[in-house]
């Protein structure tokens, strides 16, 4: 569990937030640049200072003005994976991993330094010096540092930031590997939605040093009424479902409680839990089954609120067993005669749900 | 064909001798100073700086008679070396050598100064997140990432020592095997009919010193850097 509650004014911005949230697997502080996350990382490490409330991890307080509690950054054993990496340049990887080792208590190290180096695909680095590394190898070891000193929560700030879109998604792909495997909180800052779809358990959702929404990712990133915060093109509804099947024209079927999604063909297998981010803008709705349709995805269900009506778009929220979302022009849902309680068809097409849409929220197979 | 003549040798490795000691021991006091100046605000910052500084910008012979009356037998912190330590400072080797290491103390401290600002602080946070207190990333992450500028500060010091003058002969005088360093010695060489041929020697021979402590000092910097760019 942590806990935040806290006032910090830098120049002219304020930050003031309150949250709590389960640490388990990770949560995403996310909101656009400028909403004040990397300050709330920076004050959780111990890099800044708040100027009044509590932080606390578990049964342990990291920070407390009424009780005059700081703990200096070395004492409060919470990792940080920063943007740059920030690996020592004049010792090599092995000494870069291995730095805060030796200040963590021995009875509280959990992790086995070769598994770690071997999850993250360290061993051919290991005496090499950081500046001959990639950019995706230096976050590889920032990530493997931070866990060789045994902390208690770790923090990621924008660790892809300064990466292009194939080392995303390698980079993206180890942290689930973490997050499934290793059982050590991760928050994970972020301004990016794709990352967020695919890692965050919860999200804690900023914006302009306000609290916007916490809780379950699922929950949150789902709501269009949020949908300025984490970006009106990419908003949609994330949805737990389960591979159930393959067929033979390299579809994956992933079963979920409003019936089965499918997709272009997911080299998982059956039973591994995926978790699919439908955006408001590839459903569009139909108020009869339609027939003799391309569309794969038909699902019936009821229109529960409409958003956004002041526009030429918007969206409808709707219940098809879970959650969904459609975003459709104002002038198709006069023509339809669309109002809340009236029964639709969802039709989402397969293509439309790629790869990046698309988390693990299981371990893949490793090979 | 170039036999050193024992005066010569003498002059030599008394500035040699000389030299070696103000810097090392300059050394440590050094890098504090430089810490502080750099990275610490606190009133008197400012005094700090400008006493640091002080002999860069008065003539040394300022600092040689400042030195007198502070180290003297007589003067307060002389008396007080000599009746807890019984070490006496004044018109021995050790004065000169303190003399050397206040000359060369701004040179020191400037290099030193300029080396920490360009460590990444961020660095050090980093550290200090991975559980090491202070002291431990100061010795594990700033000092290595510092060393270009230290072995720096330290060349220019013994160059500096090596050759000081004013401040020297002013505060421990021209004693020969105890003071007569080389600048002093060719110095004297000067001062005596006939001495010229004796004063071109040293001359060429601190020429030849000083240039083979700079290309070490560069070599020792060079290989320094390229490991720490890996």
């Amino acid at each position: 569990m942590l806990e935040v509650d806290i006032r910090k004014r830098l120049d002219n911005f304020v930050l003031d937030v309150a949250f709590k949230t389960e640490t388990g697997g990770v949560t995403a502080l996310f909101g656009r640049s400028g909403a004040g996350k990397t300050m709330l990382v920076n004050m959780l490490a111990g890099l800044l200072k708040p100027d009044d409330g509590r932080i606390q991890i578990g049964d342990q307080t990291l920070f407390d003005s009424g009780a005059r509690v700081n703990l200096c950054p070395e004492r409060r054993r919470v990792g940080y994976v920063f943007q740059e990496s920030r690996l020592f340049p004049h010792l090599s990887v092995r000494s870069n991993l291995y730095y805060g080792r030796r200040f963590a208590p021995k009875g509280e190290r959990f992790h086995n330094p070769t598994r770690i180096i071997d999850l993250l695909g360290l061993e051919t680095l290991l005496k090499r010096r950081p500046v001959t590394l990639s950019g995706g190898e230096k976050q590889r070891v920032a990530i493997g540092r931070a866990l060789l000193a045994e902390p208690r929560l770790i923090l990621m700030d924008e660790p892809l930031a300064a990466l292009d879109g194939s080392r995303k998604s390698e980079i993206i792909g180890y942290i689930e590997r973490l997050r499934d495997t290793l059982n050590v909180p991760i928050v994970y800052v972020s301004h990016a939605l794709e990352e967020v779809t695919r890692l965050a358990d919860q999200v804690v959702l900023l914006a302009d040093g306000k609290l916007v929404a916490a809780g379950p990712a699922v929950d949150i990133m789902g709501r269009p009424d949020l949908s300025p915060y984490n970006g009106r093109n990419e908003a949609g509804a994330l949805i737990e479902t389960q591979v159930v099947g393959h067929d033979d024209f390299g579809l994956t079927d992933l079963a979920f409680e409003g019936g089965t999604l499918c997709v272009s063909g997911l080299d998982l297998a059956d039973g591994t839990k995926v978790r699919a981010h439908i955006r408001a803008r590839d459903v569009a709705i139909a108020t009869t089954r339609p027939t003799d349709l391309s569309i794969l995805n038909v699902f019936h269900g009821r229109v529960v609120g409409i958003h956004g009506t002041n526009s030429a778009a918007m969206d409808l929220e709707l219940d098809i067993g879970v959650r969904l979302w459609a975003r459709i022009t104002r002038r198709s849902a006069t023509d339809l005669g669309i109002e809340p309680g009236r029964e639709v068809y969802a039709l989402v097409k397969s293509v439309a749900i790629d790869r990046h849409s698309l988390g693990l929220a299981q371990p893949p197979k490793r090979n | 064909m170039f036999a050193l003549t024992p005066l010569e040798s003498e002059a030599i490795f008394l500035s040699l001798r000389v030299a070696f000691w103000s810097m090392l021991v300059s050394l440590p006091v050094a890098i504090a100073v430089a810490w502080l100046l750099a990275r610490t605000r606190f009133p008197g910052h400012a005094l700090l700086n400008g006493l640091v500084h002080l002999p860069l910008v008065v003539p040394p012979v300022v600092i040689g008679y400042l030195l007198l009356l502070l180290l003297g037998r007589n003067g307060p912190m002389g008396a007080w070396l000599y009746d807890w330590f019984g070490v006496t400072v004044a018109f021995t080797w050790r004065g000169a050598a303190v003399a050397s290491a206040v000359m060369a103390f701004p040179l020191m401290v400037r290099a030193i100064r300029l080396s920490l600002e360009s460590v990444d602080v961020r660095l050090e946070a980093a550290a200090r997140t991975l559980g090491a207190p202070p002291v431990w990333v100061f010795a594990t992450v700033s000092l290595p990432l510092m060393l270009p500028g230290i072995l720096t500060g330290a060349m220019l010091a013994f160059a500096r020592g090596f050759g000081e003058f004013g401040a020297t002969i002013t505060f421990v005088s021209n004693i020969p095997g105890e003071t007569r360093t080389l600048p002093i010695a060719l110095y004297s060489m000067t001062q005596v009919p006939g001495g010229e041929g004796g004063a071109l020697r040293l001359m060429i021979l601190s020429i030849i010193i000083a240039m083979l402590a700079l290309c070490a000092s560069e070599l020792l910097a060079r290989r320094v850097r390229a490991r720490l760019a890996g």
